[in-house]
């Protein structure tokens, strides 16, 4: 509800590992519906969630937010249960929750003592397909929407900054449009533009249905056929109908100057590969080289940037590859005071240059990889956590495999495999790059 | 309703004392194999100097950039070879530091633990380093509504006092720290005295025990902290504004709050969790952003700082309805004090906070995070056991009190950040 779309430009790897963890189970009711169940006994929870393989850039051409508002919107009531209802009973049960809307999916999930499981399912089936409100809630909705962008965009050039980069990295493609929308067009949005996304996406054949925690894949198996069974399948899932970006021969430049600005930052942006775009494993290359050039303060571009030139404050970079059409690759830097952000901006490029004439050092690799092999065992400590990972990546199309493969498929990648993905898509790449700047009397 | 005791209690938490005499709350969990470490020291940004505000924050900034023998290059290196999670940061009450590790990596891990608390280097260039980047931060920073109100609430709320000032100072005061404020004040600031260890994963007693002198055995037996005088906060009643052109008002608002040793504190906790600590569920949710679509985020929340027990809350709306907004709110604060709350939200809240408790302790860093709280807080090391039953052991007349002496003192102090209207 105080839905969090997903910033597009979140440091996250793809699925960040997970490997050799807990038993995954997965299976399929015959309306469609796709069902995951990751064990977790330590402690009586269990993590429930719904996710839909719909997101932000599945919006009709003039109604960029709808996916979105209709996340909030999912709050207000079904012909069963009244507006407000499942949220109040969730409070009494000592539960969370919460949803969220990204480029290619929309989730909805609760975190309950684990005997409340079959309500949760109960509650959130039962919105599957009966969504109902009245026309009077909607405009105080989309007013919560609007401060919501003013809150998170209007007063943040560096927000400012992040949605220009992804509109001028993305000329065709809507992943180029921010998730929440642009404001003169969830302005217009009305209960009927929701209400047709809605029929159009929120299906079982659509859906994925996880649960982690203390929980037996039978016993969910058993709930979710007496739930979710009884939601009509629907026939074939929705088809996503979305323009392929083409490649561009053409660098691009945007800046924001705005008197808000006292410390500038500079971003380069890559399209590159997703893990659902890849040839051959690029996508895994591609996590250890934004691991190896910019990921903490052992990274290539830390190094040389902060420590040894001693020009900038900080300097990284990350891939965001977990997306169905294309994949970012990134980098950043924030200057130190009296260096101009061409000069950063020049040290940057002759650092990644110098670092691929070089190639990557078994040190390097081995670091990368061992910080992956590490992140996998951290992740089995939170069952949200793991049902994040294996949601989001089903969601996009990868398999459960895929998602347990990761770390194997991390470490079966060589230094040279690191440099060509470098070469071609970074260094031959054509860089968009953004400029935060101050407005200088 | 099913209302269960704690579900962390399952996992028994032992209170481990190593041979030289060190305390350490442990949670022993097998199941994978990591080691979550928390350690507190009271102390924090109420001890920065005047006119040095940010000393505290630097200080645990530089805590990872090299120590003993390694520089904070070979130091950062050391870590990332491991993967092993080192985290230090300050609050105004205390510094915290936080280690995360796989088992197998653990000596490696306690080593470079212990050289960070006991042996810091503070070399120059790591200090100019750091400050730059603490710098960037507040430059950052130095325009954005949310951090403008959050700063100029804490000036008005505690003015005169160390807790005026933002924990990691402002661009002047974080320039007149120098390399030997931050030796003195981590020499007067860690020592076993005030220190709070809480552990969860996969180590023994027996082993954390002999983990315990290792790391801290070196520290001195007692901090010098400077002593931080009692304050209740001020300017009741005062409008502040900090004149921002951007189209969204971000307000703040505050009273004086409940101690956390306070016997009413729970049935305060409570009241605030009506009023507006509930997600979807509070008044000022209902009220403010579902009936007037006024807001995306409202809420309030207890702040106990140890000197200056705090109530606030925060919303953002755009300008030409912030004088709505706070009208609403102020509403709902009175009306909480004049009816109170019905038998069923009072029940309906309780629920909530008793059976959501558990979901604060499902992993390893939240239960160490949790537990060193407790300590620091004067608990109990059998609180997580006990604490459903004093939620549930509030009355009516409990939850009137606390509403009373929370809310029935005057006029909050509101600060806003933006161009607001109708205020």
């Amino acid at each position: 509800m105080p839905s969090t779309p997903l910033a597009g430009l979140n440091p996250a790897h793809s699925p960040s590992a997970t490997g050799g963890g807990p038993q995954v189970s997965s299976f399929t009711l015959p309306n469609g519906l796709q069902i995951v169940v990751i064990p977790d006994r330590r402690v009586p929870v269990a993590t429930h969630m719904v996710w839909y393989r719909n997101g932000s850039a599945d919006d009709p051409p003039l109604k960029s937010g709808i996916a979105h508002f209709l996340e909030h919107l999912m709050f207000k009531g079904t012909a069963t249960h009244p507006a407000g209802e499942f949220s109040q009973v969730v409070a009494s049960l000592g539960g969370q929750e919460n949803a969220f809307t990204s480029y290619d999916y929309t989730a909805y999930f609760q975190r309950v003592a684990k005997e409340h499981l079959g309500t949760m399912m109960r509650f959130e089936a039962d919105r599957m397909n009966g969504l109902a409100f009245d026309e009077d809630v909607v405009g105080p909705e989309r007013d919560v929407v609007l401060e919501e962008r003013r809150m998170r965009v209007e007063t943040d050039p560096g927000a400012q900054l992040a949605e220009a980069l992804s509109a001028s990295l993305f000329v065709h493609h809507p992943y180029g449009t921010p998730i929440i929308g642009w404001m003169h067009e969830i302005e217009g949005l009305t209960r009927d533009d929701a209400l047709a996304y809605y029929k159009r996406f929120y299906t079982p054949e659509n859906a994925i249905l996880v649960v982690a925690g203390d929980v037996e894949a039978d016993e969910v198996r058993a709930l979710a056929e007496e739930t979710y069974g009884r939601v009509p399948a629907r026939g074939a899932p929705p088809e996503r109908r979305r323009p392929r970006e083409p490649v561009l021969n053409a660098s691009r430049r945007v800046t924001v100057t705005d008197e808000k600005v006292e410390q500038p930052y500079l971003q380069q942006s890559f399209l590159v590969p997703s893990s659902r775009t890849q040839a051959g494993h690029e996508s895994y290359a591609l996590e250890l080289l934004a691991e190896i050039l910019g990921g903490g303060q052992t990274s290539v571009l830390y190094r040389s940037l902060v420590l040894e030139q001693e020009i900038a404050v900080s300097a990284g970079g990350y891939y965001y590859g977990s997306l169905l059409d294309a994949g970012q690759f990134i980098i950043h830097a924030a200057p130190r005071p009296g260096v101009t952000l061409e000069a950063l901006e020049a040290a940057i490029n002759a650092a990644v240059a110098a670092f691929l004439e070089r190639g990557v050092s078994n040190e390097e690799l081995e670091r990368a990889k061992t910080r992956f092999v590490a992140e996998m065992v951290y992740a089995q400590d939170s069952q949200a956590h793991l049902a994040r990972l294996y949601g989001s990546s089903l969601a996009i199309g990868e398999s459960v495999e895929d998602v347990k493969l990761w770390t194997q498929r991390i470490e079966a990648v060589t230094a040279d495999e690191i440099r060509e993905v470098g070469e071609r898509f970074v260094r031959k790449g054509h860089a968009v790059t953004g400029y935060l700047e101050p407005r200088s009397a | 309703m099913t209302v269960r005791e704690s579900s962390a209690a399952s996992r028994a938490v032992q209170r481990v004392v190593s041979p030289g005499g060190i305390e350490a709350w442990l949670v022993e969990e097998h199941a994978i194999p990591l080691i979550a470490m928390e350690v507190a020291f009271l102390g924090g940004a109420a001890q920065d100097a005047d006119g040095k505000a940010g000393t505290a924050a630097l200080m645990a900034g530089l805590l990872d950039e090299g120590a003993g023998d390694l520089t904070g290059d070979q130091f950062q290196e050391r870590l990332a070879d491991r993967a092993i999670e080192l985290h230090f940061n300050a609050d105004r009450d205390s510094w915290h530091g936080a280690l995360k590790t796989l088992t197998r990596h653990a000596d490696e891990a306690f080593d470079l633990f212990r050289l960070a608390l006991t042996r810091p280097r503070f070399d120059p260039d790591a200090v100019e380093r750091v400050r730059e980047q603490i710098l960037a931060g507040l430059r950052h920073e130095a325009k954005d509504p949310d951090s403008l109100a959050n700063r100029a609430f804490f000036t008005e709320a505690c003015a005169g006092h160390p807790y005026a000032h933002p924990v990691r100072g402002t661009i002047e005061s974080l320039g007149a720290v120098s390399r030997d404020d931050v030796t003195a004040l981590h020499r007067r600031g860690f020592s076993r005295g005030n220190l709070y260890v809480a552990v969860v994963g996969a180590i023994d007693a027996a082993t954390l025990g002999k983990r315990l002198d290792q790391l801290f055995s070196d520290l001195p037996a007692e901090a010098g902290l400077a002593p931080v005088s009692p304050l209740t906060l001020g300017n009741l009643g005062k409008h502040a504004i900090v004149d921002l052109d951007v189209p969204q008002s971000v307000v703040r608002f505050g009273l004086p709050g409940l101690a956390r040793q306070d016997p009413d504190y729970m049935a305060g906790y409570i009241a605030n969790h009506i009023l507006g600590g509930g997600t979807f569920t509070s008044r000022l949710f209902q009220e403010v952003r579902e009936k007037r679509g006024l807001a995306y985020s409202v809420w309030t929340s207890l702040h106990p700082l140890r000197q200056c027990p705090l109530f606030m809350g925060g919303t953002a709306t755009k300008n030409e309805r912030a004088g709505e907004a706070l009208d609403v709110i102020k509403g709902e604060i009175a009306r909480l004090v004049k009816d109170g709350a019905s038998e069923e939200e009072f029940a309906k809240a309780k629920q909530f906070l008793i059976g959501s408790y558990a979901l604060h302790f499902d992993t390893s860093t939240k239960i160490a995070r949790q537990l060193v709280h407790i300590a620091i807080d004067g608990l109990g090391i059998d609180y997580i056991d006990r604490r459903n039953a004093l939620v549930g052991a509030v009355s009516m007349e409990d939850l009137r009190r606390a509403a009373q002496r929370l809310f029935g003192g005057g006029d909050p102090l509101v600060v806003v950040a933006g161009r607001p209207i109708g205020l």
